[in-house]
């Protein structure tokens, strides 16, 4: 590989490092800051003063604050969520079982976002001004106004409870065997191990909280990605490749397109960490079992650790997401290598 | 013998929110093979569009076309259908433009801008070659202009170019397809001084060894001087004089011209003062009257604020759009 490349690279992850510190001081400042008394809820609501004061002292809780941080940091670094109260499993081996889930739905809800917001971006930009142009940009400001757990019921009553379709909630029909694990995500396990009827099967449940989720990111991605290329269009670069004789696709779809780009792809990145939180309201209405559900359940339970591991997650996947985005600008821009 | 070139009555005009400019105003030209054409005149007289036109570059909307023909090789550009529009630009006109710097792609590499100029004209009119063949084609074309270790230039981006490579790689791009016409937007304007008479000396050079017809547009009489046997002067939309340089140089027909050349300082401190012409270049949304110089004018009569003069040809090859106007 290109070595300059490779220097952007390593620049952009030792900043991610930076970012991943900062996140991980947050997380302790925000459950320290919270209202709530550890110890009290670990002991029990019947706990007398002794025992929550031993609770307090089993827990670390009386400590000074850069042990406990120490002791966070420590703890994280190898993998150590701590333990969830109400289910009594550690939340890393929760978060290992809900996360492909919630994965899984979110990259075919980008994937969904990608695939219609793009080339729908690049169709308004090309029809400027006309109806093409009017239409999709009604579809995206529904898109972006529509609440998604509203517009998740809707497509629920619909699809699911009027016409019969798909299924209306949940990841898999609690009569079918899932895949054995490969990835952890259920449609590319069945796909990898030839179940074709899981796969189809998975994709009736997963679809309608796909759409749900991707409608917001995808409405975002066409518009970016139209007014980027309206002004693409119009650059002096374009002018010259016409007048060069450039075939007039290949000036759309790749001249104009790959600065067009740039960005768009700064919103997915956005759009993912999004999407990511967003999933508590999605899995909520659709019963899916990824971490968004698990994050909702236990903080009505009060369970503190849980809701901490998926925050640290979220905040992981947005940071990873920042970076690859960060990367795949330093491939398509190569006056970003250099900087 | 028919002209290369034939323009009648051309009038564009731009639409906005607050009116419509009518920036060509009756152009009409003809340019034969072999000629080499200055176009001369302020910023903002038309003198881009004009260039535009020819390859109909001119984004539209807002650009419409009012009136008129542009003829090349006895076919109406402004008639063309798309797939002929494309066997045009590039193959028969090329053009190169005012700032190397933003008409170069910032993503892409030299090669693959080359590549697909090339690919692309061979597309117009029939299949395009493979990639490596256009490179090979891409590396000769960057020899002609004087560009060496080919290789690695097709391997850089733009911004690792200086500007005069830049100009050099773009002019080879527009010889990519043998073209007839070779227009230059003020193909030197961008450029340091030292470079530029390189550039020009380049793109003379290449007119004089492939037979090219050029038109050369600038806002720089010497560097039209250094190039072009014939010279147009334009003004505010309208072409307002047309003849051989030197006579234009040496006898100004035109008003506006000779306020031109006034403009100009001379190096020999004895000389007169440049003298600047009194007013502003009016505006083209509600152009004066008549004659679009007469406010600035010093010869105006009241005929000049009613009647707008057109071209006409008081000696041969020497056309002047004056009502005062005399050998």
């Amino acid at each position: 590989m290109d070595r300059r490349l490779t220097a952007y690279l390593l620049r952009r992850v030792a900043l991610a490092g930076i970012m991943l510190f900062g996140l991980v001081c947050l997380t302790f400042v925000i459950a320290n800051v919270a209202p709530n008394d550890p110890a009290a809820l670990a002991a029990g609501p019947d706990a007398g003063r002794s025992q929550i004061e031993q609770a307090r002292r089993d827990y670390g809780l009386d400590r000074p604050l850069h042990e406990q941080f120490w002791r966070y940091v420590s703890d994280l670094a190898q993998g150590e969520f701590g333990r969830s109260i109400a289910t009594g499993r550690s939340v890393g081996q929760d978060l290992a079982r809900y996360f492909p889930a919630t994965l899984e739905l979110c990259l075919l809800a980008m994937l969904i976002g990608l695939a219609i917001g793009v080339p729908l971006g690049v169709l308004s930009a090309l029809m400027k001004d006309r109806w093409v142009d009017h239409l999709t940009r009604i579809f995206a400001v529904s898109g972006i106004a529509l609440p998604p757990f509203w517009f998740g019921l809707l497509l629920q009553l619909g699809f699911a409870t009027g016409l019969g379709w798909l299924p209306t909630s949940g990841r898999l029909s609690v009569m079918t065997e899932p895949p054995d694990p490969i990835t952890g995500l259920l449609l590319t396990d069945a796909l990898l191990r030839g179940q074709w009827g899981v796969f189809r099967e998975g994709l009736s449940y997963i679809v309608l909280p796909a759409i749900v989720l991707s409608f917001p990111c995808m409405a975002s991605i066409l518009r970016v990605n139209r007014a980027e290329m309206v002004e693409a269009l119009r650059a002096d670069y374009v002018m010259s490749a016409q007048a060069h004789g450039v075939n007039p696709w290949r000036i759309v779809c790749v001249h104009a397109l790959r600065n067009a780009m740039l960005p768009t792809l700064a919103i997915i990145g956005l759009r993912w960490g999004w999407m990511m939180s967003s999933t508590v309201l999605v899995e909520t209405v659709f019963d899916w079992p990824g971490i968004g559900l698990y994050a909702v359940s236990s903080a009505i339970a009060g369970d503190f650790k849980p809701v901490m591991g998926v925050t640290l997650i979220v905040g992981l996947n947005f940071m990873v997401a920042n970076l690859i985005v960060d990367l795949l600008y330093g491939v398509l821009d190569p006056r970003l290598r250099e900087g | 013998m028919t002209p290369l070139l034939a323009i009648q009555d051309y009038r564009l005009a731009f639409d906005g929110f607050d009116g419509t400019a009518h920036v060509l105003d009756g152009i009409a030209l003809e340019l034969h093979a072999g000629e080499t054409l200055g176009v001369v005149g302020e910023s903002g007289c038309g003198k881009s569009v004009l260039a535009r036109s020819l390859l109909r570059l001119n984004p539209s909307p807002p650009a419409r076309v009012v009136s008129g023909h542009i003829r090349f090789e006895g076919e109406d550009v402004l008639a063309m259908p798309p797939a002929r529009l494309r066997a045009l630009r590039g193959r028969r006109i090329a053009m190169i433009f005012q700032d190397p710097a933003s008409y170069l792609n910032p993503l892409l590499s030299i090669g693959t801008q080359m590549e697909d100029a090339i690919r692309g004209q061979d597309g117009a009119t029939g299949r395009a070659r493979p990639r490596d063949a256009a490179r090979d084609r891409a590396a000769t074309l960057l020899a002609a202009v004087g560009l060496a270790d080919a290789p690695r230039l097709l391997a850089s981006h733009p911004h690792q170019l200086s500007g005069g490579m830049r100009q050099r790689v773009l002019i080879a791009m527009a010889l990519s397809g043998d073209p007839a016409l070779l227009v230059a937007d003020e193909p030197t304007t961008a450029l340091d001084v030292t470079v530029q008479a390189q550039v020009l000396a380049l793109i003379a050079g290449l007119v004089r060894e492939r037979g090219l017809t050029l038109m050369l547009i600038s806002h720089d009489l010497g560097v039209i001087a250094a190039a072009c046997a014939r010279t147009v002067v334009m003004y505010a939309g309208n072409i307002v004089e047309d003849a051989p340089t030197a006579y234009l140089l040496a006898r100004p027909l035109h008003p506006y011209t000779r306020g031109l050349l006034a403009a100009v300082p001379e190096l020999d401190s004895h000389g007169p003062r440049p003298r600047g012409i009194p007013g502003g270049i009016p505006s083209l949304r509600s152009p004066p009257p008549g004659c679009r110089f007469h406010p600035r004018c010093d010869r105006a009569s009241a005929l000049c604020a009613t009647e707008k003069p057109g071209l006409r040809e008081l000696l041969p090859g020497r056309a002047v759009a004056c009502h005062h106007a005399e050998v």
